[in-house]
């Protein structure tokens, strides 16, 4: 990616700007944390705060907010690339962990309590005052309103209607002690530039983004795995099936797509040519329209 | 074309980032509908989703485009769009930020923000309507944040029967009212984003216009040349220093260039080093401009943190803590003068203090209105006195270190954003003294136990302040330590304050700008009240031309314990007995500020004693002071 006279390309744009946000946020608050969720827009953002403060490591710790219900291949795929990279990682479960789930309590409940209520009490816990999260704006119609820096009260909820203005690159990072700030360093980022970064850069993801053989069961439309336990309904069973995951959510409500895309390259290929939005394999924002948005109220990353 | 190549020319797009306004009903968010779905950006499921609401909603298969943009749930069920949104669409050229802002005049702030990173701003006008008070209001806005590019759209062309006739007359209309602003580039396209003419394809329809369509404008603009490569500007954001054998500034290059090797001057300190390396995670590079972010290392150990500034040597911004802004006001809890906000300034963080509101903008008219007050979405010129200096250019120069955000030390909300001008010189802005001036720590003065009866008793004196004022040279000081001796001798107990003993000591540094001069003055005023605290009698002898920062001083000691004294001498007369050698230089041109000659010097309208120095002695101006000390009952005491 080399430079063409004095201009930067897109990709090395948005870098410059995701790293003045984080060293910005370390200049201005007291106990700043990275929400890790080991998937791909994780893996950018815990990269690029690598190169934010290179040559020293990562001055903040990582949080994984870990429902108990992730693939088994995240999670070594997370142990093994946080020791990597030498960056102190903190995985907080709710206490309900375990005993809530999504086939008893339905997957708004179940998100609620071992997602949003977990994230909020591990920011309490941790007394963070600023809390990265690798969200982007192109991801969802609530989110393209978010602020880079966007504010949360003492009970972690979001305003829509009442958010600072945010001009140029100056961020307002003053809160009062138990309110705190949500940064999202990738937010002009889209899913494109991502896997374009990742490709560029070679920067370690999940395998489970690449398609491969492997056993899943067809529900209304979507390809749900089998890496847990899941309840098969009444004529129900597995398939073998050439697919892949665009997004990593919990597995049982995380949907694979049909694809043959093995490398990055293949991704981005098969991106540009099948249009299907990347949060619609999430079960839970299809739930009711503007869904996202009220979890977000609440508190949801 | 294969993957690789695909991959390869993607990796290499250039970023264009651009706002748009648009009055309700002038179809924005059907435009950008249309981009993002014309450039076949529009992910399948999103519009299957869209379809389905748009039916529930309207009972018409028709795709509404605004559903696809309008993002709140509150905008949908009301059909408006309330923030500002962001939307991302890609060609093979470029990658587009669409900051999308709602058009009616309550969201100014809106639409302040998103034309605050823009390239380029796209105005879009209803060819049935023409220009209306809105689509000003965004041109002055677009001009207001600097966007260096605007396309006027002329929308609903359809409707109008691609009348020819009728896009000329807008045109006429926008150009003849964007004359009296600054935007170098404006382009006018006739368009139907409904029906797509001249959004992404050149319009059949309208032949007669030969320009360029929307998306073709969008990707061709040249814009490299929109940052500032000039000016060196690199506000320290943050020290990194992981270990004792690493001590680097990071920061983004904010303008100019900085490369390996330069000298470079560190802002406030002006000390001066050499750039020794620029560090970045993959590996070191000869130069950095903007807007790379990039560590940066120092030959020599220099004290540097966050909020300096690193410039080169010959091209210095200007260092000071009083300045000038155009404000948009963006909270709903309006100006307060009397409040020290909290400013945001590159990387910088501090306090400032109202010198004054100047005027108001009606920007309806773009005329002057006089006024106290600025309001939510209200534009004001505004004269600022920050704590510590800033290190500034103004805004039309270099967007990156001309503006400014204001937020409220209470309710911590960004309440203002502003934009710093200079075409008044820092020295002739006009200046206050306030008593807000923000304490580094909450405090509360404490009684003293000594009671002021008791202090009466035992100097035998009323504590006041014998302020003598009058032009440079007119004899102050001669009559302030003539008094203190005769007071002296008379048994009183008074100190002299003027103006060299206190600026060779607890005003060492201030500068005679009207800021410094103001501090200078709030500064002996303190001094004066705590003396008279005390029980002392206190004589000030200062130029102090101006009659407003007289009245604050008045305010400050107490206005009882104030005595004003008019030294009354013309200019020509002070001239010929002047030894310190500032009238000749204030002719000469080598300074700036000197009341009576290139400054105005408000005489006092109400003093308590007038002495015609010309005419009497300066022994004799003494017995006046003393007379009217003793028929003040000061000096002796009258009774206690």
């Amino acid at each position: 990616m080399d430079n063409r006279g004095y201009s930067i390309t897109h990709l090395r744009q948005l870098e410059a700007e995701s790293i003045f946000v984080m060293r910005e946020v370390l200049a201005e608050f007291e106990r700043p944390v990275m929400l890790y969720s080991v998937g791909k827009d994780s893996s950018v953002m815990v990269h690029l705060a690598r190169k934010a403060f290179h040559p020293g490591k990562i001055p903040f710790p990582l949080l994984h907010v870990d429902t108990g219900y992730k693939f088994s291949e995240m999670y070594k795929f997370r142990d093994k690339f946080v020791k990597s990279i030498g960056a102190d990682l903190i995985v907080y479960k709710h206490e309900q962990s375990g005993k809530v789930n999504p086939f008893d309590y339905g997957t708004q409940k179940c998100c609620a309590i071992l997602k949003t209520q977990a994230l909020l009490e591990a920011i309490k816990a941790g007394k963070y005052d600023a809390a990265f999260g690798g969200a982007r704006r192109e991801e969802e119609k609530s989110r393209a309103k978010e602020r880079i820096f966007s504010f949360r009260d003492e009970f972690g909820q979001w305003d829509p209607r009442n958010q600072r203005p945010e001009l140029w690159n100056l961020y307002n990072a003053r809160v009062n002690k138990g309110e705190s700030i949500r940064v999202f360093p990738l937010s002009n980022w889209t899913e494109l530039d991502v896997w374009l970064y990742i490709h560029v850069e070679k920067i370690p993801v999940v395998p489970m983004y690449f398609a491969k053989e492997q056993d899943m069961v067809v529900r209304d439309e979507q390809l749900i795995p089998l890496d847990g336990p899941v309840p098969l309904k009444k004529g129900e069973k597995p398939e073998r099936v050439m697919c892949r995951f665009r997004t990593l959510g919990c597995y049982p409500c995380t949907g694979a797509v049909h694809s043959v895309a093995k490398t990055v390259p293949e991704i981005i290929e098969e991106m540009m040519t099948v249009r299907i939005s990347e949060r619609s394999t999430r079960v839970i924002d299809h739930d009711v329209e503007g869904s996202m948005e009220t979890k977000k109220k609440e508190g949801y990353f | 074309m294969s993957i690789e190549k695909f991959i390869e020319e993607n990796e290499r797009k250039e970023l264009l980032r651009f706002s748009t306004a648009g009055s309700i009903d002038d179809g924005k968010s059907t435009l950008i509908g249309r981009l993002l779905h014309d450039s076949k950006n529009v992910y399948e499921d999103q519009l299957l989703a869209v379809k389905k609401v748009s039916k529930e909603k309207t009972s018409v298969e028709k795709i509404d485009f605004a559903l696809l943009t309008d993002g709140l749930k509150a905008e949908r069920e009301q059909g408006i769009t309330i923030d500002v949104a962001y939307r991302y669409f890609s060609t093979p050229r470029r990658k587009f930020i669409i900051a999308d802002t709602p058009g009616h005049e309550q969201y100014t702030r809106n639409m302040a923000t998103g034309a605050s990173t823009a390239n380029l701003s796209i105005v879009l006008i209803d060819a049935r309507n023409g220009i209306l008070k809105q689509t000003r209001r965004h041109a002055f806005i677009t001009s207001l944040l600097g966007v260096p590019h605007l396309v006027v759209a002329v929308n609903k062309m359809d409707v109008m029967g691609y009348s020819e006739e009728v896009f000329n007359r807008i045109k006429q209309d926008f150009t003849g009212f964007a004359g009296k602003l600054r935007i170098p580039d404006i382009r006018f396209i006739p368009m139907s984003a409904l029906v797509g003419d001249n959004v992404v394809e050149r319009s059949e329809r309208m032949p007669w216009y030969k320009g360029e369509s929307l998306l073709e404008i969008l990707e061709n603009v040249y814009i490299a040349s929109d940052h500032n490569f000039i000016d060196m500007r690199f506000p320290v954001q943050y020290v990194l220093r992981p270990d004792m054998s690493f001590r680097g500034y990071c920061g983004q290059v904010a303008s100019g260039m900085i490369r390996k090797g330069d000298e470079i001057m560190v802002l406030p300190s002006r000390k001066v080093s050499r750039v020794k390396s620029i560090v970045t995670f993959d590996g070191e590079v000869d130069c950095a401009f903007p807007p790379m972010s990039v560590t940066i290392t120092l030959e020599n150990e220099i004290d540097i943190s966050r909020g300096d500034m690193l410039v080169h040597l010959h091209n210095v911004p200007i260092v000071d803590r009083h300045f000038e802004a155009m404000v948009v006001w963006m909270n709903e809890a309006g100006l307060d003068l009397n409040k020290s906000y909290f400013i945001k300034h590159t990387t910088k963080l501090t306090r400032l203090r109202i010198d004054e509101l100047r005027y108001k903008v009606d920007v309806d008219s773009l005329k002057r209105m006089e006024s106290g007050l600025l309001g939510l979405n209200e534009i004001g010129r505004i004269v600022f006195t920050a704590t510590t200096p800033l290190f500034y250019d103004s805004y039309d120069k270099n967007r990156a270190t001309g503006g400014f955000i204001l937020i409220d030390p209470i309710s911590n909300n960004t309440v203002a954003a502003g934009m710093i001008i200079d075409r008044e010189p820092v020295d002739k802005l006009p200046s206050r003294i306030t008593g807000n001036e923000p304490a580094d720590a909450p405090m509360t003065r404490r009684d003293s136990r000594v009671l002021p009866d008791e202090r009466l008793k035992r100097w035998n004196q009323r504590p006041a302040t014998v302020w003598l004022t009058g032009l440079v040279g007119a004899g102050k000081t001669d009559i302030a330590y003539a008094l203190e001796k005769r007071l002296f001798d008379l048994g009183a107990v008074c100190v002299v304050l003027d103006g060299e003993n206190i600026r060779l000591g607890v005003n060492k540094g201030l500068d005679f700008s009207s800021a410094g001069m103001a501090e200078h003055l709030r500064r002996v005023a303190e001094i004066a009240r705590l003396t008279n605290g005390a029980g002392l009698i206190v004589v000030c002898a200062f130029v102090s031309p101006e009659a407003s920062l007289r009245k604050q001083v008045a305010e400050i000691i107490g206005k009882d314990r104030f005595v004003e004294v008019y030294v009354e001498a013309s200019a020509e007369w002070c001239e010929k007995r002047d030894k310190s050698g500032l009238y000749a230089k204030a002719k000469s041109g080598d300074l700036k500020n000197l009341a009576g000659v290139n400054a105005s010097y408000d005489a006092p309208k109400n003093p308590d004693i007038v002495l015609p120095i010309e005419k009497i002695s300066c022994d004799e101006a003494v017995t006046v002071i003393l007379n009217m000390l003793r028929d003040k009952g000061v000096f002796p005491c009258r009774s206690y």
